[in-house]
């Protein structure tokens, strides 16, 4: 191992002394959507509770409505309903970002995006734009028990005509969505709520030891990896939720385990893009999610990446997710069963041990 | 908000125009034909014709401006034909043959052509057509969004969450709801509690109940309400009492010997060939012969490609 660490470096993730203070990402996905709806005449913003005062449960829409008060609606507790008026809008020829509050109610909605919003763009014979991204405030770790915390991604990975996407510390929240609404199909963005309430990395600095890079565009891949360093004993693939605990097991393996580690960490979940990082995958692979166990995310992009990798795997692909279970409310009771930086950091110690 | 009007049945119908005739006995021969190809095994899949109840969008025709949207339902070939009279491209679509609207992939009940849409899943259509609305409203031409549903329709939450949503915002949505008594197999009764009228009540939304068959009346009392869906953003339910002369799909009908009886003695079909016979006996044989002239062009055709196919 050729990295020396010093004594006293800070925490993971925490860009190193000297760095200007980035923006948190509830602030920093708030002015996107400012951005897109200032530049954008024919943007909607529908959702429940968006409007000011109040500006939404994550205060991600705070300013919005008072600002673009026709474009920017309150709606009734309907998510089928808000997602489906999303996609009429786009249908006649607007473009809709719908917010369901917390991503546990985006099942009341599935029929729309499933079997209207997806199958619209090619169930007619001929490509038909339906530019509607369906935000996803998702994940655990705040304590909102069973029915508030989950991670519903899976769920969603297979269906034609539907992307999915998760909002990074890396990847510029604006553009991508600006791309997305793009793309002229509907899309499923999550973002993770304990994500909002952290800063986003720029520059390609992530702290003291860890810089990265984008490649593969918009909704490409961030590349997390030491400088200078281009073979690594693990390689973690993991959504943009999971990156603070992923950089924590990172650090620790470094510094206690003499472990290298590299995170990739994709904006486009499904369909998955691996040609841009086909390359960057080396040594033992590792696939960390925040969904249950069984028929996850992860075990789509190990598939699609045992035959590209097979003669340079020496294991198979680890997988990492939560527990096949609900989410407990109590602090201790939640932390059993969702991933944490010791689950990362203890499945790649024990893969490699 | 409710208006109610007497039963017609007896009442002596009012002569429709050339135009009006045609395009009843087209959707008539239409469904026909669709019936008597599956018959023979020359149609894939499944269909739901809308044998009773072709004079439902035909009396609309007229009160809709090209520019307003027109959602559709599993039984939506009137609904598509009174909008547009291209029965090659719809029988295309159901055929899989070249010229389909959809290049066959929706087939019978997934339709997007202008700005007609149909989907297959009951009350899917509301929450877009709130949607399409609220685009509509903002661009202020007056244009308005129809979506066309069942009776049985109202046992899905998305009706109610689109109503109350557009009732709400003033979207201009007009929703026609064909009650014909009868859902798939499960007559309204076995499955609606209440009634249409105080369901849109509930949500503030106008009610217009019609049971009349005679296209011209069925004009003169909707052309107030559709006006003020239209200028007034007034989200309205027009409740048209209607019968389904034919099967569900294709040979599922569980209904009584006398029940039917009965039904097909109300069928517009009937009633319209009794009061105008002369004329009217001269629009079927001609609308027969061209919806068969339709058919053997259309079925010589070659199957159709998906060329957009992902």
């Amino acid at each position: 191992m050729s990295v020396r660490i010093s004594e006293g470096t800070p925490n993971a993730g925490t860009p190193a002394t000297g760095a200007a203070r980035t923006p948190r990402m509830a602030d920093h996905l708030n002015a996107a959507l400012h951005t897109l709806l200032e530049s954008d005449p024919r943007v909607f913003v529908l959702g429940e509770d968006i409007r000011d005062p109040y500006g939404g449960a994550f205060k991600i829409t705070k300013g919005l409505s008072s600002r673009f008060a026709d474009r920017v609606l309150s709606t009734p507790l309907s998510e089928g309903t808000l997602v489906g008026a999303g996609a009429g809008l786009a249908l006649a020829g607007e473009k809709a970002i719908v917010e369901i509050m917390f991503s546990d109610f985006v099942t009341l909605a599935f029929d729309q995006i499933v079997n209207f919003a997806a199958k619209s763009t090619t169930m007619y014979g001929r490509p038909v734009p339906v530019p509607l991204i369906v935000r996803c405030p998702t994940g655990g770790r705040r304590g909102y028990g069973p029915t508030h915390s989950q991670s519903l991604q899976k769920h969603f990975v297979g269906v034609p005509g539907l992307s999915l996407h998760e909002l990074s510390p890396f990847h510029h929240a604006g553009e991508l969505l600006t791309h997305l609404l793009s793309l002229g199909e509907p899309c499923v963005l999550f973002e993770d709520k304990v994500l909002y309430t952290e800063r986003i990395f720029r520059d390609g600095v992530v702290d003291d030891l860890f810089r990265f890079d984008l490649v593969g565009g918009p909704s490409g891949w961030a590349r997390v990896g030491v400088p200078g360093e281009t073979r690594y004993d693990c390689t973690l693939i993991a959504p943009g939720g999971l990156t603070r605990r992923a950089l924590a097991a990172m650090r620790a393996l470094l510094i206690e385990d003499d472990l290298l580690c590299r995170l990739l960490v994709p904006a486009r979940l499904y369909p998955l893009d691996l040609a841009p990082i086909l390359g960057d995958v080396t040594g033992h692979v590792c696939v960390v999610e925040d969904g249950t166990a069984g028929g996850t995310w992860g075990a789509e992009v190990a598939q699609a990446l045992y035959p590209r990798l097979w003669s340079r795997l020496t294991r198979p692909i680890g997988l990492v997710s939560a527990a096949d279970s609900v989410i407990p409310t109590a602090a201790h009771l939640e932390s059993a069963v969702l991933v944490g930086e010791d689950t990362i950091r203890l499945a790649v110690r024990e893969a490699l041990s | 908000m409710t208006s109610t009007i007497l039963d017609r049945d007896t009442v002596p119908l009012s002569p429709p125009s050339g135009e009006d005739l045609d395009r009843l006995l087209l959707i008539r021969h239409f469904e026909l034909t669709l019936l008597r190809l599956f018959g023979e095994g020359r149609l894939n899949g499944t269909t739901h014709t809308c044998l009773g109840q072709e004079y439902v969008p035909v009396a609309l025709r007229p009160l809709l401006d090209d520019d307003d949207y027109v959602f559709s339902n599993h039984r939506g070939h009137g609904h598509f034909l009174a909008r547009h009279d291209e029965p090659h491209g719809l029988l295309a679509e159901i055929m899989g043959r070249e010229g389909a609207l959809c290049a066959g992939v929706g087939g019978s009940q997934h339709i997007y052509h202008r700005r007609f849409l149909s989907t297959g899943v009951q009350g899917e259509s509301m929450p877009v057509a709130a949607g399409v609305a609220l685009s509509l409203k903002r661009a202020g031409d007056g244009g308005l969004a129809c979506v066309h549903i069942g009776d049985g329709t109202w046992g899905e939450g998305a009706v109610y969450e689109a109503l109350n949503l557009a009732a709400l915002w003033r979207l201009p949505l007009l929703v026609v709801v064909e009650h014909n008594g009868i859902a798939q197999s499960t007559p309204t009764t076995a499955q609606m509690s209440g009634t249409i009228a105080a369901r849109a009540a509930a949500f503030g939304a106008a009610h217009h109940r019609t049971d009349s068959i005679d296209l011209n009346l069925i004009r003169l009392e909707l052309a107030e309400p559709v006006r003020r869906v239209r200028e007034e953003g007034r989200p309205t339910v027009i409740e048209f009492v209607t019968r389904r002369v034919g099967p569900h799909s294709k040979g599922d009908d569980t209904r009584s010997a006398e029940e039917l009886t009965r039904v097909r003695a109300a069928d517009w079909y009937v009633r319209y060939a009794a009061a105008f016979p002369e004329v009217f006996a001269a629009a079927d044989e001609a609308q027969r012969l061209r919806m068969a002239r339709i058919t053997d062009e259309v079925a010589a055709r070659p199957p159709s490609v998906w060329r957009a196919a992902p």
